[in-house]
């Protein structure tokens, strides 16, 4: 049994000063911090560049074909980081297989290993595979030396690129991302429901708690692979292709719709239900996060970039204009939706179970449940997808069409579209 | 008394209190086998019991001696921010308004114990709570631990393995109650047992053995003549948050409305 460790009791005793009314002596500890709001905002960034990578494959919107290998990457870069902020948040990390050994089947948490693990190697692993699988083995044959064993183990060995193989290829790819589909919704919806199915806490307890994660994650990962191909094609001089640039800003804009249509009708809810803990959730809304919640999550994360997207489809900007408020707006959608999982995670920590009391969270600038992890775990998947797009460069195909049969890889048709 | 009386009084007291020494010896060595046999594992039979304790707030006084026994018992950390039980103290004021506070949060000094606080005018009734885990018989926490190493035993107890204690604090979450914490040493999940190492050896729970109003009455709702099967029938019993259907088996006597 070892020590309580002082910067803990220095935290607790700092935040025990700031308590208001009454709450429970064991409530002064904020059980899940920081991490555990990076850990939705990952997973949702997960789901929803899954959901527009399917949007190719499933709904045939040729549109956003230039983003959808790139969607792919940023959801397995995303993915890869996803379980490590619930890993360094547990008590005792190095039991964390017991969640796979002796899974508890009433626990929406105990799921999480099952539902993370088939989405990654069920999934997302196959369906790019799939997606690469000719690219490798060709990438395979160029490659010398490392390089051309890495290329030849990440394709299995596998040397076939007849029509059929191909057309294989396509099938299967197009098969795992209809599965994917209810996966990424599972994903996702899962983790609402972890929020959701928390009768003792009301600000959590909502049926409609995992459709509004879901949605918030579509928009999150819509924004995320709007960002980063804007980014990349900063960073890379290139030409950004507007048709399909205006096509995920259509998508983004109906699900923000949706998403806003949603939280309102759960405050709307709240509000005229007006049950035991509205005084204390009105309290904890004013007092609390006004900020994170009206100012930054509503005005900045949501009306204003809505706004931009309206404007952007009904007033014909130029092409420069147009690219520079899609990257405000995405920037804005991504801190707003940050704002949200720190609105329900943290904010549904701020009261008092007694419904007389609030409490305060103060985070630690350094250690494992700090500012600087968190920033960390937020930047990994960047170094992730970065590692990603130079092992699997998304456009390598369309460089290298000549050598494989067009009318078998769907890459290979888009050469000379952007 | 002359000489003869008291060697006649003599006669009579020595084989007395012998066979009353003897009676006594007898009964409790019937006792003790009685006591022993629930603290063998192999006799002890879990099914025939289910655990609960009852609270008569009327009776509390808030002297915090049951905090401080489970505190020392359990080996609970005396830092204010963990607690397997404490005492809130409500006041109603003339207006309606209720004020409440947790009187174990800070241990008075004993030598400010002998001052009195001003009086309150304002202040129309005032009464104590001792709150513990409710050792829910649906309890929200062991539905959510995801490695099943917060359970019930088949004695109506909700415990935590702190060997299998991942430390994800679902459960925390879970309780309406606040009745858990994480246990900075163990870094697992730590909350009220009802002293289970105690009451199956036929013991009482600490808290309820330091009482010293008898405000906390433990015992078997399984029992046919117990104390808390008779403090259920006598007084007007209602439980902690009866709407989210945890079916807690600490049962308050006289509890104000006030009291979440």
């Amino acid at each position: 049994m070892s020590a309580i460790p002082e910067s803990l009791l220095e935290q607790l005793g700092q935040q025990l000063q700031q308590v208001q009314g009454f709450i429970y002596p064991n409530e002064v500890e904020t059980q899940w911090a920081i991490l555990i709001v990076v850990y939705p905002y990952i997973t949702g960034i997960v789901a929803g560049a899954f959901i527009l990578a399917s949007m190719v494959k499933v709904f045939n919107v040729v549109e956003v074909q230039p983003i959808y290998r790139l969607a792919l990457l940023t959801a397995l870069a995303f993915m890869l980081v996803a379980g490590m902020p619930l890993q360094l948040h547990l008590g005792h990390p190095e039991r964390a297989y017991e969640i796979f050994m002796t899974p508890q089947p009433t626990s929406a948490m105990a799921m999480f290993g099952f539902v993370y693990l088939w989405y990654l190697l069920g999934i997302l692993l196959i369906e790019i595979w799939f997606e690469y699988r000719a690219q490798m083995i060709l990438m395979a044959r160029e490659a010398k030396g490392l390089m051309k064993g890495v290329y030849g183990a990440l394709s299995l060995f596998s040397r076939d690129l007849s029509p059929e193989a191909l057309a294989f290829d396509k099938k299967a790819s197009k098969f795992v991302t209809i599965i994917g589909i209810p996966s990424a919704f599972l994903l996702h919806g899962y983790v609402g429901f972890i929020f959701g199915s928390v009768k003792a806490n009301p600000w959590w307890g909502s049926v409609l708690m995992p459709i509004v994660f879901l949605m918030s994650a579509i928009v999150s990962g819509i924004a995320m692979v709007m960002f980063i191909y804007i980014l990349l094609s900063l960073l890379r001089n290139e030409k950004l292709d507007m048709v399909c640039l205006d096509k995920i800003g259509l998508f983004l804009l109906v699900a923000i719709i949706v998403d806003f249509s949603l939280e309102a009708l759960d405050y709307i809810h709240r509000l005229y239900q007006s049950e035991e803990s509205i005084g204390i959730l009105t309290e904890l809304v004013s007092a609390k996060l006004f900020t994170s919640l009206v100012v930054v999550q509503l005005l900045l994360g949501m009306l204003l970039p809505l706004v931009i997207l309206v404007l952007v489809r009904t007033v014909r900007f130029n092409e420069e204009l147009r690219k520079l408020l899609y990257f405000t707006s995405s920037l804005l959608i991504l801190l707003g939706i940050f704002s949200m999982r720190w609105n329900v995670v943290i904010g549904g920590q701020l009261y008092s179970k007694s419904f007389r009391g609030l409490m305060a969270y103060k985070m630690e600038i350094t250690g494992i449940e700090s500012l600087a992890m968190a920033l960390f775990l937020l930047a990994l998947p960047f170094i992730f997808l970065a590692v990603l797009l130079w092992l699997l460069p998304p456009r390598w195909m369309e460089r290298h069409a000549a050598q494989i049969p067009e009318e078998a890889y769907p890459a290979a048709n888009l050469v000379g579209r952007t | 008394m002359n000489k003869r009386d008291f060697l006649k009084d003599a006669i009579l007291f020595f084989p007395a209190a012998a066979t009353l020494q003897a009676l006594a010896s007898d009964a409790s060595a019937t006792a003790d086998a009685t006591a022993t046999a629930g603290a063998t594992p192999n006799d002890y039979d879990a099914t025939r019991h289910w655990y609960g304790m009852g609270v008569d707030i009327n009776k509390c006084i808030g002297c915090n001696r049951c905090v401080e026994a489970c505190k020392a018992e359990n080996d609970v950390p005396e830092e204010p921010f963990f607690f397997r039980t404490w005492i809130e103290r409500y006041r109603i004021h003339e207006n309606g308004e209720t004020t409440v506070e947790c009187i174990s949060s800070k241990p008075r000094p004993p030598e400010q114990t002998e001052q009195a606080e001003p009086v309150d005018p304002t202040v129309v009734r005032t009464f104590f709570v001792p709150k513990l885990c409710n050792q829910c018989a649906h309890p929200p926490c062991v539905q959510v631990c995801p490695v099943g190493a917060t359970f019930q035993t088949e004695d109506g107890v909700v415990l935590v393995n702190s060997q299998t204690c991942i430390g994800c604090r679902y459960c925390i979450q879970a309780c309406p109650y606040g009745a858990r914490y994480l246990n900075p040493r163990t870094r697992t999940a730590d909350k009220c047992t009802f002293c289970y190492h105690r009451i199956t050896e036929g013991l009482l729970p600490a808290c309820v053995e330091v009482c010293p109003t008898e405000a906390r009455i433990f015992g078997d709702l399984k029992g046919q003549a117990d104390r808390l099967v008779r403090f259920h029938r006598l007084n007007k019993i209602n439980v902690l948050k009866e709407d989210l259907n945890t079916e807690p088996k600490v049962l308050y006597a006289n509890m104000d409305g006030e009291v979440r």
